[in-house]
């Protein structure tokens, strides 16, 4: 998986709340969602952020509620992939039951500043700063996550194994 | 080698003698739950499957708490799809308005979750129910629609860190001044991915009510799940509410754990996470004078029984300061019976506060008490960041009930002591 684009920094242990307030948990449209991507955080990403770009945060991204909205809000807003130093433990399902790349790299998170252009290649594993000319590691995921990964997500994957999707 | 209650639960729901931490399973779910915000989503993903039915009516548990009694029409909307889904595959945990609660309030009290239980919920803070012996975690409305097709789901095994509670607890120190603590020691990431085991005397003291409330705020730490061992407190707690067989499971004294953290409990005070995170934890003696607009007293952290009367202790005969507004929210319906029946809610009504019907209201900035621009809220809830409670300049310091109580008496955050 080759990802590349500009990116959009943000700090340690991003919240759900920030990401999509509650205000706006009364609906699960997409779109709807996206308009309101990372507010709380920052108000005008969701007016600036273009399709095919990428978030770079520090620390527990994704902390918070189960909600994913927000996982959902940020790649209905277009972004890419996330970057982080880590994520919060139901983010990370989320993302990767819902099919939104995420990588992790706490080199790449201290590396990378806003507007900057990078490559991930998650198939070397790593993160090529094409701005700053600097590579980082990333981590793979374990075999089992791959297949899920590979399979479009989790449901995808139990439709794979229940016979459904006919 | 040893496992832990966590590993021991884990691997008997995935048919394995033996877990290790990192080890990607397969597990049984006996529990699966979702809310009128996180099941929608669930149930979409369900019907696209093309699935006709849930793998067991009695299994599946939603819960429309957060937005309701519906708030809007948008909010109305969602709760139908709940209260359709429920009728259309007849569910028997469904819980209608006037005769529900909050989700986390409500499941161990209808006995819907026993020992040696593996739960998962569409909701952050499944993991309550650790309180009673029981593995659960809250997941996303994806795995609760994939959970719903197959009752079962992949988790990894997490590592464990053991926290040992020493000594005696001061007056007025319950499971919420524990918790806090306990994050403002580790931080909001101290436990992440990991389960949190939590034993010693001093929390072998606490109440059933006072461990639901420690093992809600492993999420604030980043936990995968808190955790208690059963004692004869929790057999009498399921005594007469858990329908179901269960199974107890205790750690082994070999078991391995990442990380061992004790914690003299006599020199806690009363806490306060300030603004806006729970690991910002003080004493309240020592965080000086800060003035307030709402106190709430609810959530499926506080909204329990033990937590109302702490609170009507402190406002017997008593008036809500004249610039606070003070909500009180029982978790549930029979706590709201409960508290009627004792008088808390005379008292409550007397002292000038706003009771409600139970919902999650204003703990997630949902309604019934918003805060605006430059408020300040003491809650008893479990969350204090940017917007949480209403505007993202509104501010929300989070406390036990002693303190909220205190604090609506004082319209500044007081100590417990000053209000009596
Ligand atoms: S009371 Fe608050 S934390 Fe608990 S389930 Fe409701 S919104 Fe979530």
């Amino acid at each position: 998986m080759l990802i590349q684009g500009k990116c959009h920094t943000f700090g340690n242990d991003i919240d759900t709340d920030a990401i999509i307030p509650a205000r706006y948990l009364n609906t699960s449209d997409p779109g709807e969602l996206a308009r309101h991507c990372m507010e709380d955080a920052d108000p005008t990403f969701a007016g600036r952020v273009k399709a095919g770009e990428i978030i770079v945060a520090g620390k527990n991204f994704g902390c918070g509620s189960s909600r994913e909205h927000a996982p959902v809000a940020i790649k209905a807003a277009g972004v890419a992939a996330v970057v982080a130093a880590s994520f919060a433990r139901i983010f990370y399902r989320n993302a990767i039951n819902i099919g939104l790349p995420i990588f992790e790299s706490p080199a790449a998170a201290a590396g990378i500043a806003a507007g900057d252009e990078i490559k991930i290649d998650a198939g070397k594993g790593e993160i090529v700063n094409l701005t700053k000319g600097e590579t980082y590691p990333v981590a793979s995921f374990p075999p089992f996550m791959q297949e899920l990964i590979a399979a479009g997500g989790l449901m995808p994957y139990v439709a794979g194994k229940v016979g459904g999707y006919s | 080698m040893g496992m832990t209650i966590t590993e021991k639960i884990l691997a008997a729901h995935a048919g394995l003698e033996h877990v290790e931490p990192g080890q990607l399973i397969n597990a049984k779910v006996d529990l699966a739950l979702g809310n009128d915000i996180t099941a929608p989503l669930a149930i979409q993903e369900f019907k696209k499957l093309g699935v006709k039915k849930v793998f067991d009516p009695e299994r599946v548990v939603l819960v429309p708490d957060h937005f309701t009694p519906a708030k809007d029409i948008q909010s109305a909307e969602q709760a139908k799809i709940l209260r359709e889904f429920a009728r259309e595959q007849g569910l028997t945990n469904y819980f209608e308005i006037g005769r529900m609660g909050i989700e986390h309030c409500l499941l161990p009290e209808a006995g819907l979750v026993g020992p040696g239980d593996l739960v998962i919920g569409a909701d952050s803070h499944t993991c309550t129910y650790g309180a009673l012996g029981a593995f659960a975690t809250g997941v996303g409305s994806t795995d609760l629609a994939a959970a719903m097709v197959t009752g079962e789901l992949w988790f990894k095994v997490p590592a464990t860190i053991l926290f040992r509670y020493h000594g005696k607890l001061q007056p007025w120190v319950g499971g919420k001044d524990l918790i806090i603590y306990t994050i403002g020691q580790i931080g909001v990431d101290g436990a992440r991915y990991m389960a949190m085991e939590f034993t010693g005397e001093a929390v072998r003291e606490l109440s059933m009510d006072g461990r639901f409330t420690m093992a809600n705020m492993a999420i604030e730490a980043g936990g995968k799940n808190g955790i208690f061992a059963v004692d004869e407190k929790t057999k009498a707690y399921i005594q007469g509410r858990l329908k179901r067989d269960y199974r107890i499971y205790a750690s082994d004294p070999d078991a391995r754990y990442a990380e061992t953290i004790d914690i003299d409990v006599a020199k806690i005070e009363p806490q306060v996470a300030l603004p806006h995170l729970p690991e910002n934890a003080r004493s309240v003696k020592e965080i000086g004078e800060i003035k307030i607009d709402q106190v709430v007293i609810g959530s499926c952290t506080n909204g329990r029984l033990e937590d109302l009367r702490i609170a009507a202790q402190l406002l017997r005969g008593k008036k809500v300061h004249p610039e606070v507004r003070l909500i009180i929210i029982p978790g549930t319906q029979k706590i709201y019976a409960g508290a009627l029946a004792e008088g808390l809610i005379t008292i409550f009504i007397e002292a000038g506060a706003a009771v409600s019907t139970p919902t999650c209201g204003p703990c997630l900035g949902g309604h019934m008490g918003i805060l605006a621009r430059g408020e300040r809220a003491v809650a008893t809830t479990n969350r204090n960041f940017v917007g949480r409670m209403g505007h993202p300049e509104s501010e929300v310091y989070l406390a036990g009930p002693a303190v909220a109580a205190a604090s609506a008496v004082k319209g500044r955050i007081a100590a417990p002591e000053e209000a009596i």
